[in-house]
């Protein structure tokens, strides 16, 4: 092919003595055109075929997109300009490759929960419900999770402040660097190791049964780390000269960390603490195994059995009827409602309230 | 910066005796030792709870290991209950494993794709818009992705199954039975949409870093734009999307609910990827734990454990290599 183009150019070029210094370029519709085109033999070669998914004839258009792209602009643009324009196919093709499925995501559990979802559902629990009928809802569910995730965060984000504290203004030495390590790795603990965690402490060692702050607990474990870096992060952008003028007027450093540092970087570690807490509100592993899921309402995170949004949408797939399909749709855009306000509102905190670093 | 007004009125006291005046450094207010007792404290408090994760974990996991009549290894079942408990996790670390192994394989070449799409190829506003979408997804919860791909992603791979069992079904790996494509495979699918937005935002951050620089002076040379990703982007990037596509490895791993709803266990090793059965320790833990007395909890216990060491390897491995290219960005910067 690149013998074809070689050979072609010095003849074009030879005919007027002062060499063109412009290349041939495709005209600028082209990789758009070409998309369109791709995309309607792709669902001819379907269609003609009989090919039942829809994934293919995506995947055949997509093939032929590139190829046409890549041969078309070899044979006008030269190799190298044929080779960028492969590159930049392959990359919008990886955009639309992953845009597919997670637009999917979203579009299913919007038009399948909205059905679902309305005040009945929100107001009431499954009670006595028979799991194949339709009806019931996901109060007691709501409460659960509300609770839960509030008691993981009374535990964590104190601790994880603090931390963060620690490591930003006093860390130094063998122990700050201990810590930062380990932080890194809680990170990344599988949320069911967390939950085996409490289960064998909790349950098998000392003997409690299941309630919602043995969820809770386990839901603090994973939440810590991520409470730590962001408001690690957030008190490494305050500027070291506010520290130094308090100081320097005399004030305690205890005082300068509360009324200087954490005033100044405030919108960012809340930001932190709801993102964390957005994070932990989905977490299903550690709810099964400690919380084991209720059908009726308790408000005592302390005793018994609860339920909670994620492993409400869990139980309800399980159960396999049409009737708990639709509730696990419904609980599912219910959660995804939930953690999205609490990112969307996180960001608009941090945008709002992002502190001026002078630069 | 309020504090300005302050000056003015916060020495009044004139220092009497000059020689009264040691400058209070040494000594230590008591609200700073508690402030600092306070933080240390839960520093501290930290590093007891991992250690007491591992200890926990490892001293239920003995309970477990040596009450098991078979090699825990490599034995194939999972009977954990009855007078002479058998299990092992031969087929569990198998269906991890290759799960992951797919999700990476899928996941990451698309990952740098978005990454690079986000920060050198999308026009500014949109790519902005993107990166918020994305961090978005990251945020959407396990469960979810698990009922979607088991209820909508599971039906519409049938095709794409049988086609691939028509053309590579003599691999053996690609063959396919006729039923509903609860597999590795499709979990390996599922798990790196799963994966994407993490993979995508910490690579999107990494390439955005590249020295503006370089990829002047390469445009300057008249590289086309893949010539300058391909020199100066790339291989400045590439410790940062190695240490990305670790730390989606982990998520991977580490994953439950999206595994236990997609995937039909069993506890044999299919040869065919894309047939059920398999099994990964996660989905194992949630579906075994209901039914389990106190030493089949230890035995899950005990898998659990495998899980967290190999998931602390791959996490401890990703952080080294971040750590490490940190020292060279800021000679670059």
């Amino acid at each position: 092919m690149s013998n074809t183009v070689t050979a072609r150019r010095p003849v074009a070029d030879s005919a007027p003595l002062p060499v063109s210094l412009k290349q041939p370029r495709l005209p600028r519709w082209a990789p758009a055109g070409l998309a369109a085109a791709a995309a309607a033999v792709g669902c001819g070669i379907g269609l003609a075929a009989g090919l039942e998914s829809r994934i293919q004839w995506g995947l055949i258009a997509a093939l032929l997109f590139v190829l046409g792209t890549f041969l078309l602009a070899a044979a006008v643009e030269g190799t190298r300009q044929a080779k960028d324009r492969l590159a930049t196919s392959l990359v919008w093709i990886c955009f639309l490759l992953a845009v597919v499925p997670l637009a999917s995501l979203i579009w299913e559990t919007v038009a399948r929960g909205i059905k679902v979802v309305d005040g009945y559902f929100l107001s009431h629990s499954m009670g006595t419900l028979p799991d194949a009928m339709a009806g019931g809802g996901i109060y007691h569910a709501l409460v659960g999770t509300l609770q839960q995730v509030g008691l993981a965060a009374l535990i964590a984000a104190p601790i994880g402040l603090l931390t963060a504290i620690y490591l930003v203004e006093y860390g130094r030495g063998k122990l700050a660097k201990a810590v930062t390590f380990f932080v890194d790795v809680m990170t990344g603990i599988p949320s069911i190791v967390a939950g085996l965690f409490v289960l064998s402490v909790w349950i098998l060692i000392l003997g409690f049964g299941p309630s919602g702050f043995a969820g809770a607990m386990a839901l603090a474990i994973l939440m810590m780390p991520v409470v730590v870096r962001s408001t690690e992060e957030m008190l490494k952008l305050v500027p070291n000269e506010l520290r130094e003028a308090s100081l320097a007027l005399g004030v305690p450093k205890w005082r300068t960390i509360l009324k200087v540092v954490l005033p100044t970087s405030v919108g960012g570690i809340a930001t932190g603490v709801m993102l964390a807490i957005a994070r932990i509100t989905g977490e299903t592993a550690p709810v099964l195994l400690l919380v084991w899921g209720a059908k009726t309402i308790n408000s005592n995170p302390f005793e018994g059995a609860q339920q909670s949004l994620p492993l409400y949408v869990f139980q309800q797939w399980q159960q396999g009827s049409d009737a708990s399909y639709d509730r696990a749709w419904g609980a599912a855009l219910v959660l995804i409602a939930f953690v999205m306000i609490l990112n969307l509102v996180a960001r608009g905190i941090a945008r709002w309230k992002a502190p001026k670093t002078g630069r | 910066m309020n504090s300005a007004p302050s000056i003015s009125s916060a020495p009044p006291p004139p220092p009497a005796p000059p020689a009264a005046s040691p400058v209070s450094g040494s000594a230590v207010r008591p609200g700073d030792r508690i402030f600092l007792g306070l933080s240390r404290g839960s520093g501290i408090a930290l590093l007891v709870i991992m250690a007491a994760i591992a200890a926990f974990l490892t001293v239920r996991s003995v309970i477990a290991v040596s009450g098991d009549h078979a090699n825990f290894l490599t034995y194939f079942e999972w009977t954990a209950s009855g007078t002479e408990p058998k299990f092992g996790i031969a087929v569990l670390a198998f269906g991890t494993v290759v799960s992951s192994v797919i999700a990476m394989a899928v996941a990451v070449p698309v990952a740098v794709g978005i990454a690079l799409f986000i920060s050198h190829y999308a026009p500014r506003k949109l790519a902005s818009l993107l990166g918020y979408v994305v961090d978005l997804l990251a945020a959407v919860p396990s469960i979810i992705y698990g009922l979607w791909g088991a209820l909508f992603l599971v039906p519409h791979l049938t095709g794409l199954y049988s086609w691939l069992d028509d053309y590579l079904g003599w691999t053996g790996i690609f063959s396919y039975a006729d039923e509903a494509p609860r597999s590795l495979f499709t979990v390996g699918i599922l798990l790196a949409i799963m994966i994407l937005p993490i993979v995508t935002s910490v690579s999107r951050e990494v390439f955005l870093q590249a020295p503006k620089m370089h990829e002047e002076a390469a445009l300057a040379l008249g590289a086309t734009r893949w010539e300058v990703i391909r020199m100066s982007v790339l291989p400045f990037g590439r410790s940062g999307v190695i240490s990305a596509s670790m730390l989606g490895l982990g998520r991977a791993l580490g994953e439950t609910m999206a595994v236990a709803t997609v995937l039909s266990p069993s506890f044999l090793i299919n040869t065919s990827l894309l047939d059920g059965g398999g099994g990964t320790f996660a989905q194992n833990i949630a579906s075994k734990f209901s039914e389990a007395d106190e030493f089949g909890q230890d035995a899950l216990i005990a898998s659990g454990l495998v899980l967290f060491v190999i998931t602390l390897l791959v996490n401890g491995a990703a952080r080294l290599i971040i750590a490490r290219r940190k020292e060279y960005s800021g000679a670059n910067a």
